[in-house]
């Protein structure tokens, strides 16, 4: 044991991670803590890590606490608590201890793995097993809980508060099993002669928010005006269904589990032309099959938004793990030229922004709108302020019956955007139709029909004012990290690091991706000498896409991988600094 | 009830068909118009919803809303939209191929979901769209250059896997007899959750021989049944000429629909505050 006497320092951000075999709770253990920290004051992020066994295999609650809003984890971990080290080898790669950090576990069961025996970290023997046998119904989860508490600096009331509205389900004496599980924690931590105790939380007025990313995307829908819901199950979009199925009973809609994917976007197309809001949440091998009718929806105008929650591809790839490699297929995979909208959320809180503007944008230009969010921030776990109230005025161009002209559903208008007839409407009975139309919708194989049409429908949503919500552009210096959706919060820590280190560097991050916002972003590029694409894509994905849209008179460099080993903070900041030494 | 007073033309678009002279599809057309105006629902209040195909053609030329989507998927149109506006008739409408081919597995769930609204396919046991090829309704030995000498393959039996599916109401009409495939139609409609009704249409084009249809077909003697295991041994057992109702099922429909939305999600968002 390595205990140190000197007065710990206060750190500005700590991450833990709790390992054990599937049902032995930690988890629970992490989201316990994440949200008693959240009651603090702090912020934090929370991720799991499942093995690929569906049950019984390893789980891994990994935390990162900071008095200041996080986006992502951390690469190191400052404390690890194993309560068995079962299948530790698949895992144990993924969690690295920071220089300095604690490794605690229980010595009945058995030796750590080499990596840990051999890095410079502490190892502390702590009788998980025994303690928790010593209290009746005591569980080693909640032992671990107890001494992350400790450590940590974490109030005993918050703690105390979320333990008892959690376990009271369960019963008075399930609540008092745990609590007196997380004190035999904190005693057992008192004896190590170290903690890492985290800078208090400044007291913020705003109501803080517990929530991942996927269930924000589907509340930012809800805002947004959703009413309809179909799909097939797919990991790691699920949650956003298992989200909405009840959200939207609450508020009159409907959720509907289709038999492929296939049905599901023709099902939300179908009610969508019968003017109720919908969407459909899949991965990239359910994106691969709505294809063909992602052009339908583009084609009928039929407004839709499909949430495509990335992992690891091609093919089935590595469903738990993250990337952002269906860039390419949401922007270039229809066939035919087929204008549409592709959006992606910057980080976890703002999947609740992008959500309501995907619905908004959908509705107002009648077109499907793919966002592109992914699963290292659909299925993280979020302490955040209360996102603000984002009003839109979102209504799709209504028919108003008019008494003597025919109705033309397709009608081409000033702003490409013909009003749209609802089922129901005397007067405004129209075929939707796939098949080139004219502007009333009767089939036509003419050319000045398909002229009319396509310039029409890239009309609409290429004079149509996204306004600021193109992306982010902050910063000073003429060196740009630009990247897009997920990676934007590892790209900030990397740029308030290096901003602390007296390197200033721009940060660009890509909300809209198609319509491409040439003009914004070139304004946003005005200047800049060295650009740095940051993306999580083995081929460079983004980088083309930027590339096929406009020049690129800089030195350009790429940091830039296939999935699950996450870019983080740490790396974009030491290419950066690399690169500035030259 | 005060019906309205509605014809058959009331239903009819000014779209002229691209159909050939003598294709069956016009007599479900007229059957389908004819059916509507009974039903005295206005034009407006009902839509149909189609695949691809020369059948799939139908809905435009009907003065009813219509929605004309990719080859397959009529059924899942049609059923997103019930869910979400369960006030309207909807009516999907498909061909041989575009149902039970590329469409299949969505037949088997449609069936099974039961959801309140009718599905016609208009069964040439052809595609015509794409000039003649076998489609799974297609007897094993007929010719065509995209499968000489036959396809050798048993043809699919829609009515016996529509029953086995758990469709509610399951009937086959000769589109050539114009009063029994309107009354078919009608109920239908009428019948809640989800009916199936093959109707025999010939393709004059690619299966000329299909013009001896109108000898072959045969009233089924028998009264239709809620009884799905009598349903079956008489659909099994029939030469797939049998025409009328043969199956009237008790299940309940889908549940799921859609209501006038509650507009404030700030309930939903408390969930999220610690
Ligand atoms: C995805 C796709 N594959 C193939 C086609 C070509 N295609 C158009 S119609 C059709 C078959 C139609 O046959 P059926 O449904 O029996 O209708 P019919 O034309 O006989 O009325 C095919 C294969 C298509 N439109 N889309
Ligand atoms: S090809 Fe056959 S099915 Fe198509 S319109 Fe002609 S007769 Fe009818």
């Amino acid at each position: 044991m390595n205990a140190s006497s000197s007065p710990p320092t206060v750190a500005r951000s700590v991450s833990f991670a709790i390992v054990g075999t599937g049902g032995a709770g930690a988890v629970t253990a992490g989201s316990l803590l994440l949200e008693a920290a959240g009651k603090a004051g702090w912020y934090g992020v929370m991720n799991r890590s499942v093995g690929p066994q569906i049950r019984g295999g390893e789980a891994a609650a990994l935390v990162r606490l900071s008095p200041r809003p996080v986006s992502c984890m951390s690469k190191r971990f400052d404390i690890l608590v194993a309560i068995d080290w079962k299948n530790a080898d698949r895992f144990i790669h993924a969690m690295p201890v920071a220089g300095g950090g604690l490794v605690i576990c229980d010595p009945a069961a058995g030796e750590p793995p080499r990596e840990l025996r051999e890095a410079d970290c502490a190892i502390v023997e702590v009788p998980l097993g025994e303690l928790a046998k010593s209290i009746e119904g005591g569980r080693e989860n909640m032992i671990a809980a107890g001494l992350v508490a400790e450590l940590l600096g974490l109030p005993d009331d918050e703690l105390g508060e979320v333990v008892a509205r959690r376990l009271g389900r369960k019963g008075a004496s399930a609540v008092e099993t745990g609590l007196a599980c997380i004190a035999a924690g904190r005693a057992a931590a008192q004896g190590f002669g170290r903690s890492l105790p985290l800078e208090p939380a400044a007291p913020s007025g705003a109501r803080r928010w517990l929530i991942t990313g996927n269930e924000a995307i589907g509340l930012g829908a809800l805002r947004g005006g959703l009413q309809f819901a179909a799909a097939y199950p797919i990991t790691p979009a699920t949650d956003v269904l298992e989200y909405l199925a009840p959200a939207l009973a609450k508020i009159g809609g409907a959720l509907v589990q289709a038999e492929d994917e296939l049905a599901s976007i023709n099902m939300i197309i179908g009610a969508s032309f019968g003017g109720r809001p919908s969407l459909t949440a899949t991965s990239g091998p359910g994106l691969s099959l709505m294809m063909e009718s992602l052009g339908l929806a583009a084609a009928s105008e039929t407004p839709i938004v499909v949430i495509d929650v990335m992992r690891a591809g091609p093919s089935t790839g590595i469903a738990t793990k993250s990337e952002q490699s269906d860039l390419n297929i949401a922007v270039y995979g229809f066939h035919g030229d087929a204008p549409h909208v592709v959006l992606a959320p910057l980080g976890v809180a703002d999947c609740l922004f992008t959500g309501q503007w995907a619905m908004h944008v959908a509705e107002t230009l009648q077109t499907p709108v793919i966002v592109l969010s992914d699963q290292s921030i659909g299925q993280s776990r979020v302490l955040i302020d209360r996102p603000a109230d984002v009003a839109f005025l979102t209504r799709r161009k209504a028919y108003e019956p008019a008494v003597q002209s025919e109705y033309r559903r397709y009608a081409v208008t000033a702003d490409g955007v013909s009003p749209m007839a609802l089922p129901g409407q005397p007067g405004g009975q129209y075929t939707a139709d796939g098949l080139t139309h004219t502007e009333r919708g009767a089939p036509s194989s003419s050319r000045h029909d398909q002229k009319a049409q396509m310039d029409k429908r890239l009309h609409k949503i290429e004079s149509f004012d996204y306004g600021d919500h193109w992306g982010i552009d902050e910063g000073q210096g003429d060196m740009v990290i630009l990247t897009w959706g997920s990676l934007t919060g590892a790209a900030r820590e990397a740029q308030e690091a290096l901003a602390g280190e007296g390197i200033g560097v721009r940060l660009v991050s890509l909300r809209q991706i198609l319509p491409f916002p040439h003009a914004r972003l070139a304004e946003a590029l005005e200047g800049a000498r060295r650009v740095l694409f940051v993306e999580q894509s083995h081929s460079g994905q983004f980088q083309r896409h930027v590339r096929a849209h406009m020049e690129l008179p800089f030195e350009i460099r790429s940091l830039n991988r296939e999935g699950p080993d996450l870019i983080g903070p740490d790396e974009i900041a030491s290419e950066i600094r690399d690169w500035n030494s030259k | 009830m005060n019906i309205p007073n509605r014809k058959a033309s009331d239903f009819k678009s000014d779209i002229d068909p691209i159909w050939c002279p003598g294709c069956g599809d016009y007599h479900v057309l007229l059957s389908l118009t004819k059916a509507l105006a009974q039903l005295g629902r206005a034009p407006e209040d009902v839509a149909v919803v189609s695949g691809i195909g020369c059948s799939s053609r139908i809905p435009a030329y009907t003065s009813c809303y219509g929605f004309h989507g990719v080859h397959g998927r009529a059924l899942a149109v049609a059923a997103g939209l019930k869910v979400a506006r369960p006030d309207l008739t909807v009516l999907a409408m498909s061909g041989d191929g575009d149902g039970f081919s590329i469409g299949g597995n969505h037949f088997l769930h449609a069936c099974r979901r039961n959801v309140d609204m009718t599905y016609i396919v208009m069964d040439n046991r052809v595609y015509g769209m794409t000039k003649g090829q076998p489609s799974p309704t297609t007897e094993p030995d007929w010719d065509s250059a995209l499968s000489p000498g036959g396809t050798g393959l048993s043809p699919f039996h829609p009515l016996v896997i529509a029953l086995a599916s758990g469709a509610n109401f399951v009937a086959r009409e000769f589109s050539g007899n114009i009063k029994a495939c309107t009354a078919t139609i009608v109920e239908a409609i009428r019948h809640p959750g989800f009916s199936f009704v093959e109707i025999l249409s010939p393709c004059v084009t690619f299966r000329p021989d299909e013009r001896e249809w109108k000898t072959q077909v045969h009233k089924a003697v028998v009264e239709a049944t809620d009884d799905p295991a009598r349903a079956a041994r008489r659909i099994m057992t029939d030469d797939g000429f049998n025409t009328g109702i043969l199956y009237r099922g008790r299940r309940e429909p889908y549940f799921a629909s859609v209501a006038e939305r509650l507009d404030d999600v700030a309930p939903l968002e408390r969930a999220f505050e610690i």
